[in-house]
C-alpha cells in the first residue's frame, strides 16, 4: 500500500507513473515525469517556487500529495505555451536569475484567469504568495498590469 | 522528501472514515485524518510527524459543503480557506482568513485542519469562539454538536477516532460588530507576533488572541476587565493584562515584554475602534 501506479492528468496528457503515498506531487513531476520546471525551493509552502495549476487554481506542489492530484487537472510552466503572461515577463524585464519564475507565472496566469479586473489589492494579495531574491516585484506587477490590459482591450 | 511511508485512504461517508480509523489503529497504524494535509507534509518530511495511514476526509460530501439553512450557516471542516472566503458570508472569519499564509497556500489549507492544527496559532478559531459557533463532531457514536466553546481548550478536544465535520454559525452573530488585527514582527505575511480578534455583543466586548501565549483562547476575566466602564481606559488594559492565563511566549518573533507591549496598544486600539477615540 506504500507506493502504486498512479494516473495524472498533466498538461493536456494522461500521465502513468509509480509513486509513493509519501511522495510530493513536485517530487513526482521532477523526479518521475522529468518536468522540472516547478523548482524546488523551501519545501515548506513559504517561498512559491512550486506552483503549479490544479483545476483553475495555483498551487504550491510541496504542499500536495502527487495521489491527491489523481482526477484532477494539472497543469504545470511547461504546458503553459506561449501565454499572455510568459511574453510579459519578457518585456518587462521581470526577472534576473529566473528560479522564481515558473511559479510566479503560473500564480500570475491564474491570477489573470480568474480575475480579469484584478485590482492592486487583488495582485498585491496574489504576489504575496510568491518569493523572489533578486527583483523587485516592480516590473513583475508591471507584467501582470500590461497582460491585463491587452486581455481587457481585446475583449472589448 | 518525507522518509517513511504511509497507507493513504480516501473513504466517502462519514460511517466509513471513523471505521477505517478503529481498524487502522487496531492494526497499530496510529492513523491520522487528513484535511489539506499541508501540515502533515511539512512536519512530516520533519519527521515531527510520523503515521502508518492517512484517512483523506475531502471526499466525504458533508465535510466539503457549505450551507446556509436558514439562519443558520454551516461550514464542511474541509473546505479551503479561499473558497471560506470567496463564499463571503462571514467577513469576521474571512478577515481572520486573509491574514493566514498566503493567498497559494490557502487553496490547500482547510478550516478544520487549521481549528485541529498541531502548529499553535490556530487563528481561525478566534472568530468562531467569539461568534459562539459550534461544533459538529464524528464518533464511534454518530455524530455530536457542542458549543466550540465547550470542547475548545487550547486545541479542540476530540476523543481518540473523532473528526470535526462542521461549524455551525448563526447569522445574527456574523451581524456583529467585529475586529481583527494582526501584529507581525515583520512582512505581510505569515506567522503572528500577536493576533486580536475582538466582538461586540449587547454592548459588551469579546476578545480572543493566537500567538500570545502557547494555544488560542478566549478569557471571560480579560474581558470582564475590558468592560468595566468604573475604569479609565488604561486601567481596563491593565488589569486585562494581568488576567492573562498563561505564560506569554518568548519565540524568535518577539520577546514577552514586546508581547505585552504590542498587545496594550492593540488593546487601545480596539476600544478606540469600538467606543470612539477619547480626546
Ligand atoms: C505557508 C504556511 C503558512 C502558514 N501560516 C499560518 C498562519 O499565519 N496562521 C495559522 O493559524 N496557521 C498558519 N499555517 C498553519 C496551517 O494553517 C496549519 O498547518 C493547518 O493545520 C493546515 O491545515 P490543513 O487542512 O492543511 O491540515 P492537515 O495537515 O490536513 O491537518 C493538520 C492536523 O489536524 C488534523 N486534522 C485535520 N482535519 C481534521 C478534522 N477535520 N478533524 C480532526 N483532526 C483533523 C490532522 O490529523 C493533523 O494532525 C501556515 C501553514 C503554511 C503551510
Ligand atoms: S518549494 Fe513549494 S513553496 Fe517553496
Ligand atoms: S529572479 Fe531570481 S529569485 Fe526571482
Amino acid at each position: 500500500m506504500g507506493s502504486h501506479e498512479i494516473t495524472l492528468q498533466i498538461n493536456g496528457e494522461e500521465r502513468s507513473v509509480h509513486a509513493r503515498n509519501t511522495d510530493t506531487l513536485l517530487y513526482v513531476l521532477r523526479e518521475k515525469l522529468g518536468l522540472t520546471g516547478a523548482k524546488p525551493g523551501c519545501l515548506n509552502g513559504d517561498c512559491g517556487a512550486c506552483t503549479i495549476d490544479v483545476d483553475g487554481q495555483p498551487m504550491k506542489s510541496c504542499l500536495m500529495l502527487a495521489v491527491e492530484a489523481m482526477n484532477k487537472k494539472v497543469t504545470t510552466i511547461e504546458g503553459l505555451q506561449n501565454a499572455p503572461i510568459q511574453t510579459q515577463f519578457i518585456e518587462k524585464f521581470a526577472f534576473q536569475c529566473g528560479y522564481c519564475t515558473p511559479g510566479f507565472i503560473m500564480n500570475c496566469h491564474s491570477l489573470i484567469q480568474q480575475h480579469p479586473n484584478a485590482t492592486d489589492t487583488v495582485i498585491k494579495d496574489w504576489l504575496e504568495s510568491n518569493i523572489c531574491r533578486c527583483t523587485g516585484y516592480k516590473e513583475i506587477e508591471e507584467a501582470i498590469k500590461a497582460t491585463l490590459r491587452n486581455v481587457q482591450q481585446y475583449r472589448s | 522528501m518525507i522518509s517513511f511511508d504511509f497507507d493513504y485512504y480516501q473513504p466517502a461517508t462519514i460511517e466509513e472514515a471513523i471505521q477505517l480509523f478503529h481498524t487502522l489503529d487496531e492494526q497499530g497504524k496510529n492513523p491520522l485524518y487528513f484535511s489539506g494535509g499541508t501540515e502533515i507534509i511539512t512536519l512530516g518530511r520533519l519527521n515531527r510527524i510520523v503515521t502508518d495511514a492517512v484517512i483523506d476526509i475531502k471526499a466525504i460530501p458533508e465535510c466539503t459543503a457549505y450551507r446556509k439553512k436558514g439562519t443558520t450557516h454551516i461550514w464542511g471542516a474541509t473546505l479551503s480557506l479561499s473558497r471560506i472566503r470567496e463564499i463571503g458570508a462571514f467577513p469576521f472569519l474571512s478577515k481572520t482568513i486573509a491574514e493566514i499564509a498566503d493567498n497559494t497556500a490557502r487553496n490547500k489549507i482547510t478550516l478544520g485542519g487549521n481549528i485541529c492544527a498541531n502548529i499553535f496559532y490556530r487563528e481561525t478559531v478566534l472568530p468562531l469562539l467569539l461568534t459562539d459557533s459550534q461544533v459538529v463532531i464524528a464518533s464511534r457514536t454518530g455524530l455530536k454538536q457542542r458549543p466550540l466553546r465547550d470542547v475548545f481548550d487550547q486545541i479542540l478536544q476530540l476523543e481518540k477516532g473523532e473528526f470535526l465535520v462542521q461549524i455551525i454559525t448563526e447569522q445574527s452573530e456574523i451581524d456583529l460588530p467585529f475586529l481583527c488585527i494582526k501584529k507581525r514582527r515583520q512582512w505581510d505575511v505569515g506567522y503572528p507576533l500577536i493576533t486580536t480578534a475582538a466582538l461586540k455583543k449587547n454592548d459588551r466586548l469579546k476578545v480572543a488572541f493566537s500567538g500570545l501565549c502557547a494555544f488560542p483562547f478566549r478569557n471571560q476575566q480579560m474581558e470582564k476587565s475590558l468592560n468595566d466602564l468604573q475604569l479609565s481606559r488604561e486601567e481596563r488594559i491593565e488589569q486585562a493584562l494581568q488576567q492573562i492565563p498563561a505564560t506569554i511566549l518568548e519565540d524568535v518573533h518577539g520577546s514577552a515584554e514586546y508581547r505585552m507591549f504590542v498587545l496594550k496598544n492593540t488593546l487601545l486600539d480596539i476600544l478606540d475602534a469600538f467606543e470612539g477615540a477619547e480626546s
